[in-house]
């Protein structure tokens, strides 16, 4: 029982991976690689905080804080598609905002209680029916409505990307901005767009943690789980589904130490700390080892396209 | 050039950004005030640690009336450079008696002793000393004992939850008291230690919290700076004992007692010490009777036996009869660490790196 509880905390924990990774496939889907996830989680993540506190209110600070990281990620969108900026440079310049946005922004809230109001909304529900499965009742459906909601987002992104005009477009561009262009989709507009939700997706994953998962606004709240999304991405090859399983499996990585720690084994706890951070080395390495061609990342990843160029 | 202009604003944004994130002190010409800095570890409002030291500091500027000034500065990293950055800071802007609150500025602040020899530093926890370093710090396991005794009583489950910053000796002695005053009136309960390696993160404070109810712990104590720990009891309905600071009034669902610090006594004495001339290095450590550590009064929350026992132990403590760590004492495997009849030596004491045998949980 102590290890359903264990997977229970293990989704709530990896939830906010869950978010920021599924808005960072649809990025690069259409071929444009944002480093800047951290940083559009820590803006999304201080501006959700500081909505619900003054409005108290869960919708408009989850409204809030989509739209700030869709903000965050417009400025990299501005940059790298229209001003054809490096995309990795400006993704790392977005990361380094985030941060200090979050820390000027966020000061003054340290130390603050998340509103009852809004604790309340997100308290875990037990849902009919599901809830009652054993086991995956525990560790799937008694959970806040925060995490349900991310379910229904790992369908919504696949039947987008997958079983939509707008998703075929949107991996064409990613795999060939010329042939799009040429077959008159209009190319930036569909970048711009998808770049926006995934910004939009990451101030949710941010908001998670400042609304949900603490109860007391901390300084530097993401501390890199901006980072393993983005290797999350590669590790679920581009595919929504593959993404829930990973950020669980970082999630239960990422509270692993606090469930081990009683067994007393011979191992440092400053080893479990490092644990997730292990898990994304030799996840990455894995798979750049396995190259297989439908599991590869977009063709056109990274590199700008030019009109002139065509 | 589109794309160097928008490089250059957003260069432009990232600097006001970490400009207008420094933080400012106040300052005067008046020579004949003192100027004492104040490093903390966390915001000063943190609802733990730092703000009892602000609190001690707030009361000393009080009871000093306007002879002295305090520059603070919150969140200092502990980590050496940024330590001293912090320290020379505080001395350009004309601070002659520095203190520090957090273990981990100890080789910081032993390099900035050296650097401004003329200046004084004030070490709390640490054990490095010099002409111009101190140290203080207070016996904190004697009201820790005490609220080990309230959790040892509250308990049903026999399991009560201990959520724990790093295992260095002062976290471990800690623990180590309050699993003795559980065993005072509860031999059967258990002291289940979590580890978060932070002293200040609410985030992980949560988490190992809920992972400790989660496994059957039914009071939650810690040796941290948040209140992240009794959020997490109250959202499980469960009992918590505090730290640092009380929270009576701000986790009413929950709190029945803490053990407090009291600083303002030691930062006045210091301070006016610097004022008169009279300031030597020493290592302060104080108990009960100095009044620097105490144990907030009992909520209703508390059961109603815990206040008699807790007040016949105070008394013992204060006069001498009870000593905490005395034999016999044995570890988690079983061997006896210190004899029947025998007490642990301070330096024993400050360099602690075992379990006493009711703790559940690993010192690697």
């Amino acid at each position: 029982m102590e290890f359903v509880f264990f997977l229970s905390a293990a989704v709530k924990a990896g939830t906010c991976l869950l978010y920021a990774t599924l808005g960072e496939i649809i990025s690069e889907k259409v071929g444009h690689l944002n480093l800047g996830v951290e940083g559009m989680m820590q803006i999304g993540a201080v501006i959700g905080f500081i909505a619900g506190f003054t409005f108290g209110n869960p919708y408009l600070a989850v409204l809030c804080a989509a739209l700030a990281g869709a903000a965050g990620a417009l400025i990299y969108g501005v940059l790298t598609v229209s001003l054809k900026a490096n995309q990795v440079v400006t993704g790392l310049a977005l990361t380094i905002f985030g941060i200090g946005f979050a820390a000027f922004f966020g000061k003054s809230f340290v130390g603050k209680k998340v509103p009852e109001a809004i604790v309340t909304f997100f308290q875990p529900i037990k849902l009919p029916v599901l809830g009652d499965i054993p086991y995956i009742g525990q560790i799937f459906f008694n959970q806040s409505v925060y995490v349900y909601f991310s379910y229904l987002l790992v369908i919504a992104v696949y039947i987008y990307l997958y079983k939509t005009k707008w998703g075929l477009n949107t991996r064409m561009i990613g795999e060939n901005p010329v042939a799009a262009d040429a077959s008159g989709i209009p190319v930036d507009r569909y970048k711009y767009i998808n770049i926006a939700i995934c910004g939009a997706l990451c101030g949710l994953g941010g908001a998670f943690l400042s609304l949900v998962y603490i109860s007391i606004f901390p300084v530097n709240l993401v501390s890199g789980r901006g980072w393993i999304a983005v290797a999350l991405v590669i590790f679920a090859m581009w595919n929504p589904g593959k993404a829930m399983l990973g950020a669980y499996f970082f999630g239960a990585m990422d509270i692993a130490s606090f469930w081990l720690q009683k067994y007393n084994l011979p191992i440092s706890i400053y080893f479990f700390t490092a644990l997730p951070y292990l898990a994304t080395v030799f996840v990455l390495v894995f798979t750049s080892i396995r190259k297989r061609a439908n599991k590869k990342e977009p063709a056109w990843l990274g590199k700008n396209y030019f009109k002139e160029d065509r | 050039m589109k794309k160097r202009i928008s490089v250059i604003l957003l260069a432009l944004a990232m600097v006001v950004v970490s400009v207008a994130g420094c933080s400012s002190g106040t300052t005067s010409d008046k020579s004949d005030v003192v100027k004492a800095g104040f490093l903390y570890v966390g915001p000063a409002d943190d609802g733990g640690w730092s703000q009892a030291h602000d609190q001690g500091r707030a009361k000393m500027v009080e009871n000093l009336g306007g002879k002295v000034e305090t520059i603070v500065k919150e969140n200092v990293p502990e980590e050496k450079s940024a330590v001293i950055s912090s320290i020379r800071d505080m001395v350009d802007q004309g601070a002659t008696i520095i203190f520090g609150t957090s273990f981990g500025f100890m080789d910081g602040m032993a390099e900035a002793a050296k650097e401004f020899p003329d200046v004084k530093f004030e070490h709390c926890s640490g054990y490095m000393t010099a002409d111009n370093l101190g140290t203080y710090f207070g016996k904190i396991e004697e009201p820790r004992y005490l609220s080990g005794m309230v959790a040892g009583l509250a308990t049903k489950s026999n399991k009560i939850a201990y959520v724990a910053a790093m295992p260095i000796p002062e976290v471990i002695r800690g623990i180590n008291a309050f699993a003795l005053g559980v065993k005072a009136v509860n031999p059967d309960a258990t002291v289940n230690v979590s580890w978060t390696n932070t002293w200040y993160d609410p985030t992980v404070e949560k988490a190992a919290a809920e992972a400790l109810i989660q496994q059957g712990c039914d009071v939650t104590a810690q040796h941290q700076d948040s209140t992240a720990t009794m959020e997490a009891a109250k959202e499980a309905g469960k009992l918590s004992v505090g730290y640092d600071l009380s929270a009576a009034t701000t986790m009413p669902e929950v709190y029945m007692t803490a053990p407090l610090w009291d600083f303002s006594g030691y930062y006045t004495d210091a301070v006016q010490s610097v004022i008169d001339g009279t300031w030597v290095s020493d290592q302060y450590w104080g108990g009960m009777n100095d009044g620097i550590v105490l144990l907030d009064d009992l909520t209703a929350l508390a059961p109603g036996a815990a206040q008699a026992q807790v007040d016949t132990a105070e008394k013992a403590i204060k006069d001498g009869s009870l000593v905490i760590f005395s034999g016999e004492l044995k570890d988690q495997t079983g061997t006896v660490r210190v004899n029947s009849g025998s007490t642990m030596t301070d330096e024993a004491l400050l360099s602690m790196d075992w379990f006493v045998d009711n703790v559940v949980g690993t010192l690697n």
